[in-house]
């Protein structure tokens, strides 16, 4: 089987044999990454554009890393807005980089559904890099491939997603990702970080993170918008961090041998406890250097495609 | 609108809710109706100067009355002028529509509602009625001159896109305009429910990520507005209702006799959130599509006459207003060239009778604003529209009259067609000059 699709939007499209396959692509680039010269020529003469409306620099900074040890010409194109207070369209940018020739747009933006909207209108191969509250496919992708390695298998394993999932792109793409490979996910939050009916999407909803991490194998924090405080979804840092935090104690109530995993920039102190971030049970740095991978392994297919 | 010509339309089934059902010539005189009988073309025959128009195979029904459009003039001229929202209409098969005040300035004065009817009487097709603003700039503050906007020829008011969010000024507002008897219609929703919602709170946003407009934003609105109608006595007018609770309250409160009425649009009752999925910002409307229960709830409330009315809502933007992303895009799609298939279909699948399809984009929203159209008595003005209820054609958004072309029904197969339009005894539309 080979990869079909000219772009990667999110992974509620995606099939599991889909996303087995964008994995196995990436195992043999994490070699590459450990060689003194750390470069392939298998995107040689290829150029990427990283679009990238909203602020990021290790997202930005995994997929370009990716491109160059991958030998593609990269740019970074970081407009400060959104395409209506910058006076041109997303859609018109999309079709200038276009008729530059390039070859793969990596995008991030705050809009769900940019992505999925510039894909439709263009030729270039759209790798959707985080698109409002929708989807952060490499991600939850980078996520597997460190659970995979860690555990051996993702299927039958109990996984617990912890925070503000109504927020959260990674939260909806690692929901995908790990119900599609027969994980059984919990979903723990207070209940106005919850969205309505996200039952439906396969998962089990908690609000006692206590009861919901009991025996669990993996914890994935989610990272807390300290800005949102003050927007009634939770009354202060304090009492987050209290509820919902992963302390030394709650890890003890997961199974031995559980993996703590966190997108990304952590919030020492609030949502993940230090002495927890810098434990054994942490795998955190192992997720950053297989985003690498992952994003090699995928643009590798996305330039096989023709 | 006035002409000598006396015209005969036979032969076509006449449809006058409430005064005739069945095959009728109808005869026009000085654009007035002056008779609907049958065989009235024997009797007319040795009559010089009698225009026959042939409606064989055809419904015959009074011109239909769309109680809220959006024509974007003055201001926003480049998503629609009086002049190509009025052709819209009558392509659509309505002859009066009423235009709601957000425009730039806002339709709180006599100047602008003069402006407007002045338009209108030039394009000369559709009848325009403007809706003034309930409040100065519809800030929701300091009252209009709503007495001022009534004599000017307002038939309505409204703050229509936003909310009147201050409960005082809505009872204050009612309460004044009952001196006019004029109704007062509330766009109700929270805004403060719902910041950055752009799509029905449900799983589809869930899934999405699409920040959602939960149904308590529209219910809480209508439940304080019924409540200020009761306490005022006020004519509450309740836009485009989109949800369960919505309809359940305004049932509850015209069986306790409060003089509420209630709208519907088309795509409230043919489309679900589903439409939404592929990011479709033709699909995005406010109040937005709700689920498969409240389409259903919807349809039970036009049936029991819970929901009066179908109006249209037609908010014309353009192009690249809406290839944007999902949240960035506006609101409102354009409705006027779609309503009657849209509605036949509740016929077709037995919602209710052709009678009281035709009632509730004819009669009754003549009734709701005190308008003297939608009818075929005779001595009212010769308002008309002829329909083939069997053509069947494909929504092409080019061939569309309207300036805009923001419709999710694009490229739909709809059964149903306006062939012919008349305004005071004028024809002005006729499918056959098109083709």
């Amino acid at each position: 089987m080979s990869f079909k699709r000219k772009d990667l939007l999110g992974l509620a499209s995606l099939s599991q044999e889909e996303m087995a396959l964008i994995l196995d692509a990436a195992e043999p680039f994490k070699e590459v990454s450990g060689r003194e010269i750390k470069k392939v020529p298998a995107l040689r003469g290829k150029t990427v554009i990283n679009l990238f409306f909203e602020p990021s620099t290790r997202t930005r900074t995994s997929f370009e890393l990716a491109a160059k040890r991958l030998s593609a010409d990269v740019v970074n194109f970081s407009p400060s807005s959104s395409s209506v207070m910058k006076g041109e369209t997303l859609l018109d940018t999309a079709r200038n980089i276009e008729f530059m020739q390039a070859d793969i747009l990596v995008l991030r933006h705050s809009s769900a559904g940019a992505a999925e909207i510039l894909a439709r209108n263009s030729r270039l191969s759209v790798i959707n890099a985080g698109d409002g509250w929708h989807e952060h496919p490499t991600q939850a992708l980078s996520d597997l491939l460190t659970i995979q390695e860690k555990k051996g298998q993702v299927r039958d394993l109990h996984v617990a997603i912890v925070g503000d999932v109504a927020h959260s792109r990674v939260a909806r793409s690692n929901i995908y990702a790990l119900t599609k490979m027969g994980a059984n996910v919990r979903v723990v939050g207070p209940p106005t970080m919850i969205p309505l009916c996200l039952h439906r999407l396969g998962v089990t909803v908690y609000h006692d993170f206590d009861e919901a991490i009991s025996g669990v194998d993996v914890v994935i924090m989610l990272r807390l918008q300290l800005e949102r405080q003050g927007r009634s979804l939770f009354p202060s840092i304090r009492e987050y961090a209290r509820l919902y935090g992963l302390t030394a104690e709650r890890v003890q109530r997961a199974a031995k041998d559980v993996l703590v995993m966190h997108p990304g920039p952590v919030n020492r102190g609030v949502e993940i406890a230090h002495d927890v971030v810098d434990g054994n049970a942490a795998v955190i740095l192992e997720q950053v250097a297989n985003g690498v991978a992952v994003r090699m392994g995928l643009m590798y297919l996305l330039s096989q495609r023709n | 609108m006035t002409n000598d010509l006396k015209i005969l339309i036979t032969g076509g089934q006449v449809i006058d809710p409430g005064h005739w059902n069945g095959v009728a010539d109808v005869l026009i005189e000085r654009g007035k109706i002056s008779a609907v009988e049958p065989n009235l073309q024997s009797k007319l025959q040795k009559v010089k100067g009698v225009e026959i128009v042939d409606a064989k195979g055809l419904l015959v029904c009074p011109g239909f009355v769309d109680l809220h459009v959006h024509f974007r003039e003055p201001g926003f001229e480049y998503k629609e002028t009086i002049a190509t929202g009025s052709a819209a209409a009558v392509a659509g098969g309505f002859t009066s529509v009423c235009c709601m005040p957000n425009t730039h300035p806002i339709n709180d004065s006599r100047s602008t509602t003069e402006f407007i009817l002045a338009q209108a009487a030039a394009a000369g097709k559709a009848r325009v009625f403007p809706i003034g603003a309930i409040t100065k700039g519809s800030k929701g503050e300091e009252l209009a001159e709503i007495g001022e906007l009534f004599d000017a020829g307002c038939v309505a008011v409204s703050d229509d896109g936003v909310p009147v969010m201050n409960s005082l000024v809505m009872r204050r507002a009612m309460e004044y305009a009952t001196a006019f008897h004029l109704p007062v219609i509330d766009h109700c929703e929270d805004s403060q429910l719902a910041p950055g919602g752009c799509m029905h709170e449900g799983a589809v946003s869930t899934e999405l990520g699409i920040p959602g407009i939960p149904k308590a934003t529209e219910e809480v609105m209508v439940a304080r507005n019924i409540a200020l109608a009761e306490l005022t006595g006020s004519r509450l007018h309740l836009p485009h209702v989109s949800t369960v609770g919505s309809v359940r309250m305004a049932r509850e409160a015209k069986a306790r006799g409060i003089p509420v009425t209630a709208e519907a649009c088309p795509h409230h009752f043919s489309l679900t959130d589903e439409a939404v999925r592929s990011y479709n910002t033709n699909a995005k409307m406010n109040p937005p599509l709700r689920t498969d229960e409240d389409v259903q709830a919807i349809k039970e409330g036009l049936q029991d006459n819970t929901i009066d009315i179908v109006a249209t809502d037609h908010a014309p933007h353009a192009i690249q207003e809406k290839q944007l992303e999902f949240d960035e895009a506006p609101f409102g799609i354009i409705g006027l060239e779609t309503a009657f298939p849209l509605t036949l279909s509740l016929v077709e699948e037995g919602t209710l009778t052709l009678e009281q399809a035709i009632a509730k984009l004819t009669r009754e929203p003549a009734r709701v604003f005190d308008l003297p159209y939608g009818t075929l008595v005779p001595g009212v003005e010769a308002d008309l529209t002829l329909i083939d209820l069997n053509a069947t054609w494909v929504v092409d958004t080019a061939r569309l009259h309207s300036l805009s072309r923001n419709t999710p029904f694009a490229g739909w197969t709809m059964k149903g067609r306006v062939v012919k339009t008349f305004v005071g005894g004028t024809v002005v539309y006729d499918r056959e000059d098109i083709l």
